[in-house]
């Protein structure tokens, strides 16, 4: 089990002043689907790269902790006391995804020349690696040796604990099948020349095989048409059913809560999180639109 | 596995490439370019007259060219002094025209070619092999099938003994005469070594011929020849692997390749080079095309401190084919200017460019390119498109696409990209768990995928390994 915690986040744009989050709170825990909503500009995409560290965004106060717990990576591992809680903040973007947190993006970047089963492959062996250095006791550092002259970065034999290349080809195949996804995506390049709905595919099938903890979906529902979209609820719910993945779904729509029932859902404006509730409160949204709740929190004011 | 193989599988391409030889050799010139010199390569030689008379008035053309100072944008020669070159090496081997045994060279040189990792690159389906040392090809071997089919793979200067009729036809004459540039005219000055290819009609060889250039000593220059003739019907994959370890005074590479690719031939011609960065680097390479005959020339520029090399394919005619692709990586120091040349002579001929460079730490890459389609040839086709990836603000790359086009009845296309290597890219990758130098890598390596995808699964290794070794400044 894992929780992530925001704790009053506040964030700028790195380059310049604009402020964009001004003190989210927010915990989404392993298990739990909870839905993020708002209108365009409230600070959702946001939130979430700040989640992810992205380097355009310069957070100003506050805090996002992860939490875990002795099951996170299977029976046999303990947790030290001090590992416990992680402070994503002090940590690069691959070790929060190897600490298990996911981003999926709105616009995921078109990588030409790399086929799925490569980055694929690299990112599961070296989310492996890093989370052993993470965890590993400090016992000085360990001088990185020369990989040799046979290891290539098109296929290089497997490595002591990596996933070798027929091992991954069966995983690989196997959670396509689930997301009822042609195999062909296998050698295709990343994300190049994909429409819309399989780039939104191609996010769930990533969290699929890199199975973490709390994953972030910015938007993984716009630009899908209904079979699609109910291939990608499909997987969503598969991850959290099989993977016991905590789900933050950003999303303007109620149209995706069909699929994905959430146990709790937030409204963000200008910056925070101002509402949260039920599955109700997103079929309010629908109904009422998000003037109410504006006339609620400032009006209140 | 003897643990001599093991061991060198343990050493890493940066050793492999930094690696020198204390040279031990039967003859070395003087430096400079003098009448006298040039007789005594040719005499050391036992060259025919002709040939002799060919190198003299190439050097006559050579002393009356000027340097090439006026390109917009063009590498900085100011450096190279061609009098402070050493332009003739030959290693001591016994057989003058190297041996066929690996086991027979001089272990300086058996050592050199075992970490560079050529003996190896044999075994795994090469149909030839030859090693130039220095300025003389040092092993040569070709298998018999091959022979038996009437194929021939030997140096140029054995090709000058054993092949006159065709040599004085083909070598230097029609497609890249002396009087073409100024490197050209020293080359055919100056010229020892390189590969003979001759294939004759529809004999195909499937596996690829490679040639491997290295040059240990410091201060020289390499001049090696590449004559390929492939008769109507033929089919060949010839491969160049060039490369030089570092020192302090500058060494002049200066390669000459005539490719000619008869009626419905079909010739790949591809090159693996990694220069070191005090070389300059500057190559005249030409085919000549003729009816429904296919050109493919796939390169992978590396190293150098200056590159001037666009390869050049002339269509002579109907239907004639040409395929370029090309990469270059420009670091610290170095300018790598190089693109193609291809002349649209007939109808219905078809041209395709594809160029990628990559340029960090200050480092300057050039595209450079000419396509003509000459009036008459109609129903021509030609799509040039040129990608640029940067790595930081004090890189540089330019993109000089010329295009002569007088027939009206013709297809053109140009796309050009330049980028900086991006960062919303870096950060994906980054949130799927691979670090920022792991990011970078990979971005590349899908950058120059196309190359590798042309190359037998050694050279692509190579070539990968090699931009990573760039990638983290560890290459000197």
């Amino acid at each position: 089990m894992a929780r992530l915690e925001l704790r009053n986040l506040h964030a700028e744009v790195a380059e310049g002043d604009e402020k964009i989050l001004e003190g989210v709170d927010l915990e989404v825990e392993s298990g739990e689907i909870h839905a993020l909503m708002g209108p365009n500009g409230s600070g959702k995409s946001t939130t979430a790269k700040v989640i992810a560290g992205h380097p355009a965004y310069e957070v100003t106060e506050g805090e996002v902790l992860l939490h875990l717990d002795d099951d996170e990576f299977g029976d046999e591992v303990e947790i030290d006391e001090d590992q416990r809680t992680w402070d994503l903040l002090d940590l690069e973007p691959n070790e929060r995804a190897a600490l298990g947190v996911f981003l999926g993006f709105q616009y995921p970047a078109e990588i030409e020349g790399v086929t799925m089963t490569n980055f694929l492959r690299t990112a599961l062996n070296a989310k492996i690696e890093e989370r052993e250095e993470l965890f590993e006791e400090d016992e000085g550092e360990e001088a990185e040796g020369d990989e040799g002259y046979e290891t290539s970065p098109m296929e290089g034999p497997a490595d002591d604990g990596e996933v070798g290349v027929a091992e991954f080809q069966q995983l690989l195949q196997e959670k396509m099948e689930q997301l009822d996804m042609d195999e062909k995506f296998a050698q295709r390049y990343l994300n190049a020349g994909f429409s819309g709905g399989e780039k939104k595919q191609n996010e769930v099938l990533q969290a699929a095989i890199l199975e973490p903890s709390i994953a972030v979906l910015d938007e993984i529902d716009s630009g899908l048409d209904i079979d699609r979209l109910q291939d990608v609820s499909n997987g969503i719910n598969a991850l959290r059913d099989n993977v016991g993945t905590g789900i933050l779904q950003i999303t303007h729509y109620q149209r995706i809560l069909d699929y994905v029932e959430p146990d709790h859902v937030h409204i963000m404006l200008d910056g925070q999180v101002v509402k949260s509730g039920d599955a109700s409160l997103a079929e309010e949204l629908e109904d009422k639109g998000y003037d109410w709740v504006r006339d609620e929190v400032y009006g209140a004011a | 596995m003897s643990s001599e193989q093991d061991h060198l599988k343990e050493t890493d391409t940066e050793a492999r490439f930094e690696f020198k030889k204390e040279q031990n050799a039967a003859v070395k010139s003087d430096k400079g370019l003098t009448e006298e010199i040039i007789r005594m390569i040719s005499e050391d030689k036992d060259e025919p007259d002709w040939m002799l008379e060919r190198r003299l008035r190439a050097l006559k053309q050579y002393q009356n060219m000027p340097m090439p100072t006026d390109w917009p944008g063009q590498p900085d020669l100011s450096e190279l002094d061609v009098q402070e070159i050493v332009p003739y090496i030959r290693p001591d081997v016994d057989k003058r025209e190297g041996v066929d045994d690996w086991t027979e060279l001089p272990d300086e040189i058996k050592d050199t070619f075992d970490k560079l990792g050529i003996p190896e690159a044999e075994k795994n389906a090469l149909s030839g092999v030859g090693a130039q040392y220095e300025s003389e090809i040092v092993y040569q071997n070709m298998q018999e099938q091959w022979e038996e089919k009437g194929v021939i793979f030997c140096n140029m200067d054995e090709a000058v003994r054993e092949h006159p009729e065709l040599v004085k036809e083909y070598f230097m004459t029609t497609c890249v005469p002396p009087s073409d540039n100024k490197f050209a005219a020293l080359h055919g000055a100056v010229w020892s070594g390189g590969s003979f290819v001759y294939v004759p009609e529809d004999v195909t060889v499937e596996m690829p011929v490679q040639a491997y250039f290295r040059m240990n000593s410091e201060g020289m220059g390499q001049f090696e020849h590449t004559l390929i003739i492939a008769e109507p019907g033929s089919e060949v994959h010839y491969i160049e692997g060039c490369s030089a370890p570092k020192y302090g005074t500058h060494n002049l590479h200066s390669g000459g390749v005539e490719v000619f690719v008869k009626e419905d031939a079909h010739v790949q011609y591809s090159t693996v080079q990694n220069w070191s960065k005090n070389t300059f680097n500057l190559n005249t390479k030409r085919a000549i095309v003729e009816e429904n005959g296919t050109m493919e020339w796939v390169s992978g520029s590396m190293g150098s401190k200056a590159t001037m090399l666009y390869p050049c394919s002339i269509l002579k005619g109907r239907g004639a084919t040409d395929t370029h692709i090309t990469i270059a990586f420009a670091g610290k120091g170095q300018n790598i200017d190089t693109g193609a040349k291809v002349y649209h002579n007939a109808p219905n001929t078809k041209s395709t460019i594809e160029s990628k460079s990559i340029s960090k730490d200050g480092g300057r890459t050039n595209y450079r390119g000419l396509v003509h389609i000459a009036d008459g040839a109609e129903n021509s086709s030609t799509a040039v498109e040129c990608d640029a990836l940067m790595f930081d603000n004090e890189s540089t790359s330019d993109t000089m696409p010329y295009m002569e086009i007088e027939e009206s009845k013709v297809d053109v296309a140009h796309e050009a990209t330049v980028g900086k290597i991006g960062d919303e890219d870096i950060f994906y990758l980054q949130s799927r768990g691979l670090d920022d130098d792991d990011a970078k890598k990979m971005i590349v390596a899908g950058f120059i995928e196309p190359i590798t995808e042309e190359l037998p699964i050694e050279y692509a290794v190579e070539l990968n390994r090699l931009i990573e070794l760039e990638m983290e400044g560890s290459l000197g």
